[in-house]
């Protein structure tokens, strides 16, 4: 659009309106960011002084050391499992027709549209039952539930930008089925396997209410929040808010960076200039 | 089976739940020709080059290859490399690695791989893009990637499926020689699919045309544009005029066709035995009748036909008449032949053409 046809104050006003919003989104995580580099032992304004008292405090804490070994052995492995679930539904989704389709497809994408509490209780009946629950491989079996539509989701984007002749040409020039899968699906999809493996890593990380119902003793890092938070509110939690948050930004913008760079592949026979006859 | 067969398709029918794909089709591949398969789309042409690549089973039938049963080969064990209509060039991978791809995949060794991969990237002329991503080359480099990739395990036979549908024109007519000239050298097999007609007859030596699953002729091309088999194969190949009727006299090589456009005198097609009384359809090509203001002198066929409109086509154009029996009808001619005639739409004119213009069509 020419910049003669827009209005300035339509403009301004949206700009207004963007940054607002961020600000709406940001703000909190901002406070609780200051807060926790604040020397006062209660958030309130003026700031009492610039200190790193809160994180050495945190730091000397065996308590949350434990909470983050467990957040960090529950992500590293659900994003694993998860990924390769997810990429496996995501390219049975791309392979196959079957009877049914439709009904796998909405099983498979279903589990993050139930609310948290009923997935955590249902998830702490089931895992009992099966004496499986209060483990930290209970917080494990529940999250790969939770993360693997995630994955599948952005798997079955990359795979929808496949050029559908690419697996049957692997398979063409010589390449069984496991080859084509090793050298032409899995490289292919590659942006979009890591970019899952971050995407449920942060998911993992950030998760709260399945983890409090089943991890019994083996607390995640959020389920230790809680508990600091039912004992008293101290800016420890705003140095644990800070990190948390951090940790999960990071692991997004890298996804993010991941799967915007799509391949800019042309389609065959563009008319580029040839550069020999 | 001649020992000069390559493929033999064997009654091969391929149904996809009800529909009828091809049917059918006993059809014979030599060695070393360039055969050009020809049709519509949904004709069945690419369904017959995917089940001999192996990507799709016959329902009925069998396919042998050199002799040998190959229904139920995978595609990875037969040496059947097709050249894909969108190419399928592997995007992650450079272009040598591209063309590596099909030995490293039959486990061929490095030093053997790269001398091979050397000297298809030198035949094909990209050398100097080894090292490229595919997607930074133009149409026609890729297309040079596409067929190394195909070629660098020496296959005997070439599976091509439209490659040349997204080029610009000049390029399409480069590449057609380029292939053309490929496949006399290497002496093996080129299967071509194609919808367009000029690639098919410029390249081919022999042209399926396909309508329905069906074979409809398989020949020459010249043999193919001449002496069309058939109603389809005749409105196929573009500005042919059809006649359908009943032989009103048969006296020697004097035959006389009465058609709700009028009677005309037709040349006996010696693939067509006809008496008195047979249905037959003939056509006249549309570069083979005259068009006049006034009723030609005796001698010739002639009717009166409504001009319709006109369409340019280059150095001619082809004029779109219409009888009074609603036949629809073309000629082609020269423009300063047109000047001359009344071309208004609407207006009467005079469509006339000899007794050996004529061709009865022996599949009707």
């Amino acid at each position: 659009m020419n910049d003669f046809n827009r209005n300035p104050l339509i403009d301004l006003a949206l700009r207004l309106y963007i940054v607002l919003a961020f600000a709406f989104i940001f703000a909190p995580i901002a406070a609780s960011f200051v807060f926790s580099l604040n020397v006062d032992r209660f958030p309130s304004l003026p700031l009492g002084g610039f200190s790193t008292v809160w994180y050495e405090a945190v730091y000397a804490d065996p308590l949350v050391w434990e909470g983050l070994r467990n957040t960090l052995v529950v992500g590293a492995v659900v994003s694993v499992l998860a990924t390769a679930l997810g990429f496996g539904a995501a390219y049975t989704d791309f392979r196959y027709k079957f009877f049914g389709k439709p009904f796998y497809l909405a099983l498979a994408l279903l589990p993050p549209t139930i609310p948290v509490v009923i997935l955590g209780l249902a998830m702490l009946a089931f895992l009992s039952n099966v004496s499986l629950s209060g483990e930290v491989h209970s917080v494990i079996i529940a999250h790969v539930v939770m993360c693997a539509p995630f994955a599948m989701a952005i798997c079955r984007l990359r795979l929808s930008q496949m050029d559908p002749s690419l697996e049957a040409a692997a398979w063409n020039l010589g390449a069984s089925e496991w080859m084509a899968m090793r050298h032409v699906i899995v490289p292919f999809c590659r942006p979009a396997i890591f970019a899952a493996l971050f995407i449920t890593m942060a998911v993992s990380f950030d998760e709260f209410a399945v983890s409090w119902f089943v991890s019994g003793l083996h607390e995640t890092l959020p389920v230790k929040v809680l508990g600091f938070l039912q004992g008293q509110v101290r800016p420890r939690i705003n140095v644990i808010g800070t990190f948390v948050f951090l940790a999960s930004i990071t692991l997004v913008i890298f996804a993010q960076i991941l799967l915007m760079k799509r391949s800019s592949l042309p389609k065959a026979g563009s008319n580029a200039p040839e550069l020999v006859p | 089976m001649t020992d000069q067969a390559l493929v033999v398709f064997d009654g091969v029918v391929k149904r996809f739940g009800n529909f009828n794909a091809v049917e059918r089709m006993d059809l014979e591949i030599r060695k070393g020709e360039f055969l050009a398969i020809m049709g519509s789309s949904g004709c069945g042409k690419t369904t017959t080059l995917r089940m001999l690549a192996g990507l799709e089973a016959p329902t009925e039938g069998e396919i042998r290859l050199a002799g040998k049963r190959i229904n139920d080969l995978p595609t990875w064990r037969r040496d059947t490399p097709m050249v894909w209509q969108s190419l399928a060039l592997f995007p992650f991978l450079t272009v040598r690695e591209n063309v590596e791809f099909s030995l490293r995949m039959r486990g061929v060794e490095k030093a053997e791989r790269k001398k091979r991969v050397d000297k298809w990237l030198e035949r094909m002329q990209i050398t100097e893009f080894a090292e490229r991503n595919v997607a930074h080359l133009s149409g026609g480099q890729r297309q040079r990637v596409a067929l190394a990739r195909s070629l660098v395990t020496e296959p005997k036979i070439l599976l091509l499926d439209e490659p040349l549908s997204a080029l610009d024109a000049h390029l399409k007519v480069r590449m057609q020689t380029v292939l053309s000239n490929l496949q006399k050298e290497l002496g093996i097999t080129f299967v071509y699919v194609t919808h367009s007609q000029s690639e098919a007859f410029s390249m081919a030596d022999r042209v399926v045309i396909m309508s329905r699953g069906r074979i409809e002729q398989i020949g020459n091309p010249q043999e193919i544009y001449r002496a069309p088999r058939t109603r389809f194969v005749a409105e196929f190949l573009g500005s042919s005029n059809v006649f359908a009727g009943m032989v009103s006299a048969a006296n020697g090589d004097a035959l006389r066709i009465v058609t709700p456009s009028g009677e005309f005198d037709v040349a006996r097609n010696p693939a067509k035995a006809l008496i008195k009384g047979d249905k037959a359809t003939f056509v006249v090509s549309g570069d083979r009748v005259q068009l006049t203001n006034e009723k030609p002198a005796g001698g010739v066929n002639g009717m009166e036909a409504s001009v319709v409109g006109e369409e340019f086509v280059g150095a001619t154009a082809v004029i779109h008449l219409e009888g009074a029996d609603g036949l629809e009808l073309k000629a082609q001619k020269s423009h300063d032949e047109l000047e001359r005639l009344n071309l208004m739409p609407g207006a009467t004119i005079w469509v006339s053409w000899r007794a050996d213009a004529s061709h009865i069509l022996p599949g009707e």
